[in-house]
């Protein structure tokens, strides 16, 4: 049923991600999809990475460990934003087009305080994209 | 506090080497991605700030305008000798081999365009003060240098720079552009570009959070991330928050007396709250679409209609007069900028005090905020391009700028000495000097719109910088913080003007003016850390 799964990651939350990234091992094997990493990182130093260079080979290591330990093909696709903050979701919702995914499986949290004031991340792509959306709530 | 993931990656071989994690003193209330303490210290202390200086509004103000005066006055020399070494070190580090090391290693690329860039950097650099400015102070000059030197007990008594151009009118005019585009070009510039390239280089270069304490590094060293860290940064919110918010409240009261000139708006409470709420309402949309789609096109927009309107000008004023204003006032800033620039000796008191002096520190404490906006957006150009940029091509538009709308100004009053423009307040000089020329309505409208546009500008830029800084250097924080930030400004702003009023306003400007004395100490210190910084990385690369 599907063949190209996507999982936005963000590196600075690992455990966070967990529970999503075992779904879409599951899901990928069972299905025999492809499982795509997409990372965004701005151009400033942060937590994860010093340089947009570092990240992507930070984001593409984490995919070979993932695909030896789970066994199903993991990808890193690794975008450069000038404001990761905001374009994050146009960014998410462009490469799930650009790769040709068909499900996205996405980490994300109880709506809290904030939720209430700024759409989370998955609310944005349920509303703008065609895509089936699984949320997994940590 | 973050779990990061676990796996070694090469850094760039001068990376700094340091424990600190970028973002292990944030803590994150609410979902919220926040620096501990710098956060709580500046927004609480501003808020405090706020109140007490509306309870003590005559003393307040009364203390801060002395404190200002004693600093301006005492160190001059001090702010004009920083600011020529400001200026030769530039321009040393431009022509010398530590020019080519570029911003985010040997293989960055430019994240924006030139043109881009540029409106940028004029939009946060000083769209805003060219807009006022840019009429009124080569006026002022012009009839100072006039009305020639006077002396009272042994001081000169007169504001006129230099030895003044007594009775000679185009003298007067040389000198007014020379000291106009002297407090406007190569010395805020680099201002700006010391506080921009240190905090660049070391963050782009040597992988340092982008925020003020990391240009202290290669000085202070691990004392960075402790309390050294926390004061530098908290002043520096603390300047940029109270230099944009009470540029706003007076901004609104301007823009508020040009509209009322123009359409004969009301200039009441309700008008300059609703004013200061529209712009912050534009601003937080703009927050909102992000960098490029918000503050980038903002100042890209705005410096087209700037553009527009200085050729408008140039070609409907006294075109004559305009050419010669630019090319005899850009030569007598050649002339004069070693005199004007001599921070010992000078006669001149009220000049080289009241306007250098109080210029500098004013200069300097926005150079926080600006200096972190360049930053932000100049990865991917060599030292060398940068400062170029930074510096030389906006000289040469302030030039431009000078020339048009202050040689117009001044040829109004040469033609007429009872002209509109030579006594307007400051706000409406701009506004009288455009209404003898054609089309005054459409002109006077756009510069309306232009000065509204740059208050957006400045309070976006403003919230992204702050953020910033009160994030612990991430940029990448929630965007409800820069909402936060944004109507914050606003707040404080619509406040002090109601409650406060002008003495308010006045207070924490001049609050805001003397952060410049610190730093300024902070600013040389940077020159070294640069240098310091540049030379390691330039050995590292085999230079």
């Amino acid at each position: 049923m599907y063949k190209n799964i996507m999982v936005p990651v963000d590196l600075a939350h690992e455990s966070r991600l967990e529970k999503a990234l075992a779904t879409a091992a599951d899901l990928g094997r069972h299905y025999g999809a492809e499982i795509h990493l997409v990372g965004v990182t701005g151009v400033q130093p942060g937590a994860v990475a010093h340089t947009p260079e570092e990240y992507k080979r930070a984001l593409e290591e984490f995919a070979n460990r993932l695909s030896r330990e789970k066994g199903v093909g993991f990808h890193a696709h690794a975008e450069v934003s000038h404001d990761p903050a905001v374009e994050l979701d146009k960014i998410i919702e462009r490469k799930s087009e650009e790769i040709g995914v068909d499900l996205v499986i996405m980490a994300s949290h109880v709506p809290g305080f904030v939720d209430h004031f700024v759409r989370s991340n998955a609310g944005y792509l349920v509303e703008h994209s065609s895509i089936s959306v699984f949320v997994v709530r940590g | 506090m973050t779990d990061n993931v676990d796996i070694s990656i090469e850094e760039a071989p001068d990376a700094i080497e340091t424990d600190y994690e970028i973002g292990q003193d944030n803590i994150t209330p609410f979902g919220l991605d926040i620096h501990n303490p710098v956060f709580m210290i500046s927004s609480i202390s501003i808020v405090a700030f706020v109140i007490l200086t509306l309870m003590f509004q005559d003393s307040a103000s009364e203390f801060f305008v002395w404190l200002r005066n004693f600093l301006t006055q005492n160190f001059d020399w001090f702010f004009l000798s920083a600011g020529n070494i400001f200026v030769l070190f530039c321009i040393v580090l431009m022509i010398s081999p530590l020019g080519k090391i570029r911003l985010g290693g040997p293989d960055a690329e430019p994240d924006y365009s030139y043109m881009g860039w540029f409106a940028m950097l004029f939009a946060a650099g000083m769209g805003i003060g060219l807009m006022f400015f840019g009429v009124s102070e080569p006026i002022s000059h012009f009839n100072s240098s006039l009305g020639g030197a006077a002396m009272e007990g042994g001081a000169r008594s007169d504001w006129a720079p230099l030895g003044a151009a007594a009775g000679d009118t185009e003298a007067a005019r040389n000198l007014g552009m020379a000291a106009t585009i002297y407090h406007w070009a190569l010395h805020p510039w680099a201002i700006y570009a010391v506080v921009a390239l240190s905090l660049a280089f070391f963050s782009y270069n040597r992988g340092l959070p982008l925020t003020l304490r990391s240009s202290f590094y290669p000085l202070l060293g691990e004392r960075v991330w402790g309390w050294w860290g926390h004061v530098i940064d908290t002043v520096a919110v603390f300047a940029t928050l109270f230099g944009l918010a009470t540029s706003l409240g007076f901004g609104t009261q301007q823009a508020l007396a040009g509209m009322n000139y123009l359409f004969g708006w009301s200039t009441g409470d309700f008008a300059k709250v609703l004013l200061i709420a529209v712009i912050t309402a534009i601003a937080l949309i703009s927050v909102l679409r992000g960098l490029d789609g918000g503050v980038k096109l903002l100042s890209e927009v705005n410096i087209a209609m700037a553009a527009l309107l200085l050729v408008f000008v140039m070609l409907i004023g006294p075109t004559g007069d305009i050419f010669s204003a630019i090319v005899s006032g850009g030569l007598a800033y050649a002339r004069e900028i070693i005199p004007l620039s001599m921070p010992f000796g000078r006669e001149d008191t009220n000049f080289s005090q009241g306007w250098t002096s109080f210029y500098w520190a004013w200069w300097i404490s926005w150079s926080p905020f600006v200096g972190m906006f360049i930053a932000r957006v100049s990865r991917g150009r060599s030292v060398r391009e940068f400062i170029f940029c930074v510096i030389i091509i906006p000289t040469i538009v302030c030039i431009l700028w000078m020339g048009v709308f202050g040689g117009t100004a001044i040829s109004q009053v040469v033609a007429d000495a009872s002209a509109a423009v030579k006594d307007a307040p400051l706000e409406l000089k701009l506004f009288e000097m455009l209404q003898p020329l054609p089309l005054a309505t459409f002109t006077s409208f756009l510069g309306i719109i232009l000065v509204l546009v740059f208050f957006i500008t400045s309070s976006d830029s403003g919230s992204l910088v702050i953020d910033t800084i009160t994030a612990g250097g991430k940029t990448s924080a929630p965007v409800a913080q820069r909402v936060f930030w944004c109507t914050f400004e606003g707040v404080v702003a619509a406040v002090l003007l109601l409650v406060g009023g002008a003495t308010a306003l006045t207070a924490l400007q001049a609050m805001a003016v003397s952060t410049g004395f610190p730093f300024t100490i902070v600013l040389l210190a940077m020159c070294v850390s640069l240098y310091l910084g540049l030379r390691e990385t330039q050995k590292m690369q085999g230079g």
